[in-house]
């Protein structure tokens, strides 16, 4: 048995009678509007005593358990209170979920994002589960007057040998919700996991199948308004002035009027990223009539000049960033990009003498890959529920970073943060979109000005051409080899508009004696964000198509070719800011060679290799593709996965096949280009995504087994996809693959 | 504005509405059926697929006017407990991930099931291609629709 300090905040163990007096919480209840099917009727208890803020207990056994970070599809809502479920010691049948609210004084994070759920909820969740756990134990201790020590749990009963007495958790909730909150506590043994590491399906999968209301985007309320945005037309402009008489007399408009996002001087947070804080709103009694008032509306837009706004970084310190005025198109950024590669560049890591390597090489091998923009694409889109009062504000969203948001939401609505109370929706998806949620300002902003709850809604239009788009990349690999093909030297050089991808002390660095990593960035008014692994997306398919194409020209199998630099990076490591544990790679590559055969010349020839490490969880996939008629299909797909303890491994398998063909569907398809600051797509008809038709046929996901701390899956299968596509179509085709999507070539 | 009697999952709703309005808003603005779910608007995406009669249509491409008095069913008609032995199939297979886009693969596929009980893949995936699913579960729809045509 583990033993953890509750190093946990005091504030995170909230009892129920704080709570009471605390307010707008508990009179809150989104729940009640979701239907219960007769057996949680059945169950409900009559009274619920809350042992902290992730678990209350009936009288009757039964166990509510709080889910603190936004769904969006990764399962956290279920995977997540598994955790506090094990320590606790209880039934799963007897388990009820319920979405917390946004509450930060209960919970230290409530953040869905950059893989860390599971990851950094690990420690914390156990501990809570362990802490309530060891409060009934006391509580039963109390009662039955014998030791605490002599009292054993199981599937949520006590038990006292010595005496025989025995008694459900009910029994004992609402004696252990008066005691003191143990300071030091017990967590279990691996090997004695009941739950995690059992598959057990989604909390809400009945709820999604039936259709009940679970996204914000399906909540109505007596008296609510439909609110839609007017943006710009392209980036580089701005609302000049709107003619509100066009549509004010239109059938169920209420009002039309301008919202601004932002406060003059407001000190932007790093996620407040919103292109045009001035938008047009209007409101109305239906959607369909505030959509045909959307396309009847006269509004005139203008460029914008060169600004600059006030934005504080992760550390606290605030920068001034600056808007370039113009209005960008995607080939001019292609020719700029070509250009910024070949000028001197900021150097971010180097080992070894890389420039003499390289002037005495008897041969250099060069290549560029490049990606464009992206739009997150959700399939629900933007959107968000607010009823501003004077003195209050109730907001009901889709975000994954409610914390991000909260100081903005009050200096825009000029309200104190403690009256703004924000609560949690399920997401139509997430994919990074969603952690920047200027979506929630608009909405509170317009509910404020129209007196009235508002439901704002993104057309599909609005969403794709109002983006926060993964960046337009560029990266140019360099690897210098001898007259006998040994590999001398390697170089890393890349940037995008306006972010660079390279990650310097990412493998190969440390594995390579000179090695040299540089970067660039061009300034743009386009606005750009987290998009699923953010720069990994990019990077990992663009070294892992090089080292497939350098171990080519070194006569070198592609697999062996990575574990001989693996060798070099466990036995003799270059340099000592390597991010990463090169045994743990070489676990998953030939876990991947293993399980995919590879090397079998019976297996499929059409077959391509890649691994990376990303979002601390290691992944190596190998792609076989049916090849006929100038026809590119997916046939199957191998991956193999270290991310630590498996919590949930059927949702952890269905988040590695999402991942993938997320991963196969970008790859081939993914692109936004702007002409003029103007999206040249805006919904599904002209932005490809992938379907059925061409999903792979199979997709199988292995874990390597072992007990380390849990990490995330949401991001790290997505990244290696594009190169072990690249590497398999080129043994397809031929051809290689350097530019995305890589169905456009 | 004009007044409507729509037979939807069984009952008969009266709303008062423009007889240009999409039937998906009429459903989730005037009936609060949500389940049906707004995707795109313009029939790319599948999310907001009902039944008319007993053909999967795109909800939010057909005016009220045009309905008169077929038989509409949504996810919500479909069974009285998620116990439709798709939606069953759906839950074994664990299929969802963020979700939204599953109840109209449902109800595509319900439809598919009805004309064709044992699909090959080819057929799945070309009676499905109009459903998109950002999140990439559709090798869990197909395997999904397999089963259900496994058990009949």
């Amino acid at each position: 048995m583990k033993s953890t300090n509750n190093t946990m905040d005091r504030r995170s163990f909230l009892r129920i009678s704080t709570l009471a007096s605390g307010g707008i919480m508990l009179s809150f209840s989104w729940l009640a509007g979701c239907k219960f099917s007769k057996k949680e009727l059945l169950a409900m208890p009559k009274e619920w005593f809350e042992l902290n803020s992730y678990i209350k207990i009936g009288e009757n056994g039964v166990t509510t358990i709080y889910s603190a970070n936004p769904e969006f599809g990764s399962n956290v809502k279920t995977s997540m209170p598994m955790i506090v479920a094990e320590e606790l010691d209880i039934d799963w049948t007897n388990v009820v979920v319920e979405q917390a609210n946004f509450y930060p004084k209960r919970y230290d994070r409530q953040f869905t994002g950059g893989s860390q759920g599971i990851r950094r909820g690990w420690t914390p969740l156990r501990t809570a589960g362990a802490t309530a756990r060891q409060l009934l134990i006391d509580a039963a201790a109390k009662t039955w007057g014998v030791p605490a020590s002599e009292i054993t749990t199981s599937n949520g009963t006590l038990s006292h040998k010595a005496s025989g007495k025995e008694g459900h958790y009910g029994e004992f909730a609402s004696i252990a919700a008066t005691l003191e909150i143990p300071k030091k506590v017990d967590l279990k043994k691996v090997s004695d996991f009941k739950i995690i590491g059992q598959s057990k399906k989604n909390v809400d999968g009945k709820k999604i199948i039936s259709g009940q209301p679970l996204f914000s985007i399906d909540h109505y309320q007596d008296g609510m308004l439909t609110a839609m945005i007017v943006h710009p037309p392209a980036f580089g402009m701005q609302l000049q002035s709107f003619d509100a008489d066009t549509v004010k007399g239109m059938p169920g408009i209420v009002d039309v009027f301008e919202i601004n996002v932002f406060k003059d001087d407001y000190v932007r947070n790093a996620f407040d990223v919103a292109a045009f804080p001035k938008l047009v709103a209007i409101v109305g009694k239906s959607t369909w009539e505030v959509m045909q008032a959307k396309k009847s509306l006269q509004v005139k837009w203008e460029p914008i000049s060169e600004s600059t706004f006030n934005m504080k970084g992760w550390g606290g310190d605030a920068s001034t960033v600056k808007v370039p005025s113009g209005l960008e198109s995607s080939k001019d950024q292609e020719a700029k990009m070509k250009e910024y590669s070949k000028k001197v560049a900021r150097v971010l890591r180097k080992d070894g003498n890389p420039e003499k390597a390289f002037k005495n090489a008897h041969t250099v091998l060069e290549r560029t890959y490049t990606a464009p923009f992206l739009a997150h694409n959700t399939m629900e889109p933007m959107n968000c529920f607010a009823d501003v009062k004077t003195d209050s504000a109730t907001i009901y969203g889709p975000s994954q970073a409610p914390e991000l948001i909260l100081n903005t939401l009050a200096s825009s609505l000029g309200m104190d943060k403690e009256k703004i109370q924000i609560n949690l929706s399920r997401m139509g998806g997430g994919f990074g979109r969603r952690a920047y949620s200027h979506h929630m300002v608009e909405a509170a902003l317009i509910s404020q000005k129209a007196k009235a709850p508002v439901k704002l809604l993104y057309s599909r239009e609005d969403d794709m051409t109002d983006g926060v788009y993964r960046p337009n990349y560029y990266v140019t690999y360099r690897a210098a080899l001898d007259k006998d093909k040994k590999l001398l030297a390697f170089h890393v050089k890349g940037g995008g508009v306006p972010e660079c991808p390279v990650h310097e002390n990412r493998f190969p660095a440390g594995a390579i004696e000179n090695y040299l990593a540089e970067g660039w960035e061009i300034p743009s008014n386009i606005t750009i964000g987290a998009f699923r692994a953010p720069r990994s997306n990019f990077i990992a398919g663009a070294e892992q198509s090089f080292l497939d194409e350098l171990a080519e020209v070194m006569g070198k199998d592609p697999v062996d070719f990575r574990l001989e630099l693996f060798d070099r990076a466990i036995n003799n490591p270059v340099g000592t800011d390597n991010d990463y544990d090169a045994k743990r790679y070489v676990g998953v590559i030939k876990l991947a060679r293993d399980k995919a055969k590879w090397g079998d010349t019976s297996k499929s020839s059409k077959r391509g290799f890649a691994a990376y490490f990303c979002h601390n969880t290691y992944v190596a996939e190998v792609i076989d593709l049916d090849y006929s008629n100038n026809e590119i299909k997916v046939d199957n797909i191998t991956a193999a996965v270290d991310c630590g303890i498996v919590v949930n491994p059927d949702a952890a398998r269905n988040m590695g096949e999402g991942g993938i063909t997320d991963g196969v569907g970008n790859a081939l398809y993914g692109q936004l280009t702007f002409n003029n600051g103007k999206p040249d797509s805006d919904n599904f008809n002209n932005y490809r995504m992938i379907r059925h038709q061409e999903a792979p046929k199979n997709i199988d996901v292995f874990f390597v087994e072992n007990n380390e701390d849990p990490t995330g899956l949401g991001e790290p299968l997505f990244p290696p996809t594009f190169a072990a596509l690249a590497n398999a179509m080129y043994k397809a085709t031929g051809k290689r693959s350097y530019h995305q999507p890589f169905a456009r070539s | 504005m004009a007044n409507y009697s729509l037979y939807v999952n069984g009952k008969t709703h009266q709303v008062e509405v423009d007889p240009s309005t999409p039937i998906l808003w009429v459903l989730r603005d005037h009936l609060k059926l949500v389940g049906t779910k707004y995707g795109c608007g313009i029939s790319q995406c599948g999310a907001c697929t009902i039944h008319i009669e007993n053909t999967a249509v795109r909800s939010c491409q057909i005016p009220v006017s045009t309905i008169g008095n077929q038989k509409i069913t949504t996810i919500e008609g479909l069974s009285e407990d998620a116990d439709h032995p798709v939606q069953k199939a759906w839950e074994s297979e664990d299929v969802a991930q963020c979700g939204y886009c599953q109840t109209g693969q449902i109800m595509q596929a319900v439809a598919l099931l009805k004309t064709n009980p044992n699909p090959s893949d080819e057929d799945i995936a070309s009676a499905m291609n109009g459903n998109l699913c950002r999140c990439g579960t559709y090798t869990r729809i197909k395997k999904a629709i397999k089963t259900v045509s496994k058990l009949t």
